[in-house]
């Protein structure tokens, strides 16, 4: 990888953007490493999440934007836990998902990814908690996995684990004001 | 007949691993003269020493061997244990069966009789031992301090607090050295200047300091408590005595483009020139190799303006002789020269940063002038080039330092916390401005020090980028950086208005030939050697001589400070007796059988031996003879080998222990 820094990058929009949602600087990252040290998907990225962090302090969000590592994230929050310096990594990490999709820089090798989570967030937004079921047919139907973990889905199915018929949380209506005060449909037509 | 002990140390394993002290024991016990003769696992504890001090008592012993480890480490232990039981210290001697035996074999058979052959040697010595006792020498206290920057100007300073008189010598017309020419200081950010010239003013005030500028040590001679010193008093061509210092002559002088030396090269001085406005002495000197007077025999503007009549071209240097009981070396250190002039061939220069061609490549000292309210640009940064205020400045650590290639190993440990300072000052002065700086770790090991830096990258927003820079090239009127982030494993580009480069410090460029004319030693980095890197790290391997500051190694203000603050009070140590307790392992000679040859004088490396005049009692010139002068003599032997008429005999060495050693060691 070769690029130039100028201090116009570092000044850039899209660090600035992600600044003032996580109200946090990455310049307080030291470079320790742990957050890759102890991610669980870090087998799975192309970039570890401490050179995330490394790319946006040097003013590269382009590279960050493209990256799979941001849609791989699961959210575990292991990484900002362990941070010395108090950095909110998992968030960052949500906040350059957010950033991506917003500058249509997301790389499209991950378009499962974030089908996953849009189904998830309309079924959450439909019962005010995911439904298994229909959550994994309308992925299936939607990104023509047919036939993807479906023995991982019968076990959990005889195990009790999956409810074929959808509960509704009491409080569904607050949870669905909740979706429209983040502002959740104008972003889902993005 | 004599009734030696022979006490055998296991030294835990060390020893008792490979030689079976138990049949050294016994068979030590056999040798004519020895009434007693044990081993226990350690002889240097407690109940150790009191088993020699019993057997001294019990058995009337007259000599004792501690048969053990080398007699650096504990014969001062033995030693003392002896004389609490009433016997002379050099009745004592130990046989080395650890670093001479144990540790460097390893078959116990040969290696049980290589100890008890050095047990049987030194049992034979020990029975020819006589009784020594201390040599006592006066001591001078007054103390002699080599350097004027803020290592010596401490030293000078407590010591004239602790009561004595302190000579400060000085290279530089004026004290202050080279924490004179920084701006601010880290962690605290608090002025150099500020903090440092009022310790410059008090050495001037005190009236038991004696301070000599634009002087230096020529000679050193003597020992500890009797230094005779050599001082160089250049000629300043203005005599100091009436010189007010009011300004009319360097202002006036016609020569004003010589690069100043204070300013890094960045700014200008006159011929005759203070080399900073809050100089102490605040007296002029003429630099005679740019002076037209000395030059041409033109000019003598300076003499015409002098309303004083201050100025002397005629004055001479001037050689100074005192007499000192210690000496504090303080000469500081010099700054690695980049470019491609080396002062020897170990080192070499960086041609890929270009620091000799551009003039916007400048090192951490120039950088600390351009942002100094002294300095050339009265403290606001502007590039050399052109003076424009640069927008990005791109800093490099470690240029000269960790690059063995380059000849330097090691880490020069101020770079780290002055470069954070350097790009934190520039953003403190240019706003909108960009400090880069490249690094390979960051080394900010001290009070307050990491925290000082995560300031300079969380407040001040300064970009670190690990890695070195391989090259740095002109496009426009910038410049283009070219290194590497490891970080984030990429090839990384700046563009830079201004580089700085911190560059190595190495020791003082005539600091070998100085440490050989004062008798001192050196590493072989080159910066003067202490005589134990962690108990006594400030004083040389020559009794009465100390170190301070960054001619021992590279280190910041507040650890040569302490250093400073540290040898002081040795100094004192050695000044709070008017006498000095030497070890009486000197050469004496025989004047019965001298011929004065002076074969012994010739030889003696420490100038200890002299002529002396034997005179009957109506004062008549009999003969002469050699004598040693037991203060001076460090013991070596040198005499005893060259003397043609075995009329030298070292204490405690003598022929006759020396040959009753051999011919044991021969015995089966």
């Amino acid at each position: 990888m070769r690029f130039s820094i100028d201090s116009e990058q570092l000044e850039s929009g899209a660090v600035k953007r992600v600044e003032e949602m996580i109200q946090q600087s990455p310049s307080v990252c030291y470079q320790c490493g742990k957050c890759s040290a102890g991610c669980p998907v870090h087998y799975l990225m192309d970039i570890p999440p401490n050179v995330v962090i490394r790319l946006l302090q040097m003013g590269q969000t382009d590279r960050v934007l493209e990256s799979r590592t941001i849609w791989v994230c699961a959210s575990c929050n292991t990484c900002s836990t362990r941070c010395p310096k108090e950095f909110k990594i998992a968030e960052c990490m949500d906040a350059l998902r957010e950033l991506a999709l917003a500058t249509g820089k997301d790389t499209p090798s991950e378009k499962d990814i974030k089908l996953f989570h849009r189904e998830f967030l309309k079924s959450t937004r439909r019962f005010g908690k995911v439904h298994e079921a229909s959550l994994a047919a309308f992925y299936k139907l939607k990104s023509r996995h047919f036939f993807a973990d479906v023995g991982a889905g019968i076990k959990m199915f005889f195990k009790g684990k999956i409810r074929p018929i959808p509960h509704r949380v009491k409080g569904v209506r607050e949870i669905r004001q909740m979706f429209e005060a983040a502002g959740y449909g104008q972003k889902v037509e993005q | 007949m004599s009734r030696i002990g022979v006490f055998i140390c296991h030294c835990g394993e060390n020893i008792a691993r490979t030689v079976d002290c138990a049949r050294l024991a016994e068979e030590s016990g056999k040798l004519p003269g020895v009434m007693v003769s044990v081993d226990y696992k350690y002889m240097c504890s407690d109940p150790g020493q009191n088993m020699i001090k019993r057997a001294i008592a019990e058995h009337k012993l007259d000599g004792v061997v501690v048969a053990a480890c080398s007699p650096h480490m504990h014969e001062p232990t033995f030693r003392a244990a002896v004389v609490q039981s009433g016997m002379n210290p050099y009745l004592c001697e130990m046989a080395n069966i650890r670093e001479h035996c144990s540790w460097v074999h390893t078959d116990r058979e040969l290696a049980t009789e290589k100890a008890i052959d050095l047990v049987r040697v030194m049992v034979e010595k020990v029975k020819r031992n006589q009784e020594l006792f201390p040599i006592r020498v006066p001591i001078t206290k007054r103390a002699l301090v080599i350097g004027g920057g803020i290592a010596g100007i401490q030293a000078a300073l407590d010591i004239a607090a602790g009561g004595h008189e302190v000579i400060l010598v000085e290279r530089q017309p004026s004290v202050g050295g080279n924490m004179a020419r920084l701006s601010e200081t880290f962690p605290t950010l608090d002025c150099s200047q500020c903090i440092l010239t009022p310790r410059m003013v008090e050495v001037a005030r005190d009236p038991r300091i004696t301070l000599y500028t634009y002087a230096e040590v020529e000679e050193v001679e003597g020992f500890v408590g009797n230094f005779k010193v050599k001082i160089r008093q250049k000629a300043k061509s203005v005599n100091a005595d009436i010189c007010n210092g009011c300004g009319d002559c360097w202002n006036k002088c016609p020569m004003k483009k010589i690069p100043s030396e204070f300013d890094a090269g960045l700014g200008y001085r006159t011929a005759i020139y203070v080399p900073f406005p809050q100089a102490v002495p605040n007296t002029p000197v003429i630099d005679r190799e740019h002076c037209l007077k000395f030059l041409k025999d033109k000019c003598g503007v300076c003499a015409k303006v002098c309303t004083r009549g201050a100025i002397d071209y005629e004055m001479q240097d001037e050689i100074i002789e005192a007499e000192v009981g210690a000496i504090v070396v303080a000469t500081g250190y010099d700054l690695y020269g980049i470019g491609k002039e080396q002062p020897n061939e170990r080192w070499k220069g960086y041609g890929e940063y270009n620091y000799d061609t551009y003039k916007d490549v400048i090192n951490g000292i120039q950088f600390e002038r351009l942002l100094s309210a002294s300095g050339p640009t009265q403290g606001e940064v502007r590039r050399p080039s052109d003076g424009k205020v640069p927008k990005s400045v791109a800093f490099i650590a470690c240029v000269g330092s960790r690059d063995p290639e380059k000849g330097i190993e090691y880490c020069s440990k101020i770079c780290c916390m002055y470069v954070a300072k350097h790009a934190m000052l520039y953003k403190h002065k240019v706003h909108d401005g960009q400090p880069y700086i490249f690094y390979m770790d960051i080394r900010a090991g001290g009070k307050n020090y990491e925290e000082f830096v995560r300031r300079a990258v969380e407040e001040d927003g300064v970009l670190y980028i690990r890695g070195r820079v391989s090259k740095i090239y002109k496009d426009g009127d910038q410049l283009v950086v070219v290194g590497a982030d490891t970080l984030s494993d990429s090839q990384v580009q700046i563009r830079a208005d201004l580089v700085v480069l911190a560059t190595a410090m190495v020791p003082h460029k005539n600091a070998y030939e100085f440490a050989q004319k004062i008798g001192i030693a050196c590493g072989s980095e080159g910066f003067y050697s202490e005589a134990h890197p962690k108990l006594r790290p400030v004083e040389t391997m020559t009794a009465g001589i100390y170190l301070a500051g960054a001619c021992q190694a590279p280190k910041d203000i507040p650890d040569a400070v302490a250093q400073a603050s540290a040898a002081a009070s040795k100094v004192q140590l050695l000044f709070s007796s008017d006498e000095l307790e030497r070890e009486p392992i000197v050469a004496k000679v025989n004047e019965v059988t001298c011929v004065h040859c002076r074969n012994c004088i010739r030889v003696c490396p420490y100038s200890a031996i002299d002529d002396k005049e034997i005179r009957d009692r109506h004062g008549n010139l009999i003969r002469m003879v050699a004598e040693v002068n037991e203060g001076m003599c460090m013991g070596c032997g040198t005499c005893v080998a060259a003397c043609p008429s075995k009329s030298v005999q070292l204490a405690g060495f003598n022929d006759e222990q020396v040959f009753a050693e051999i011919l044991a060691l021969g015995h089966e």
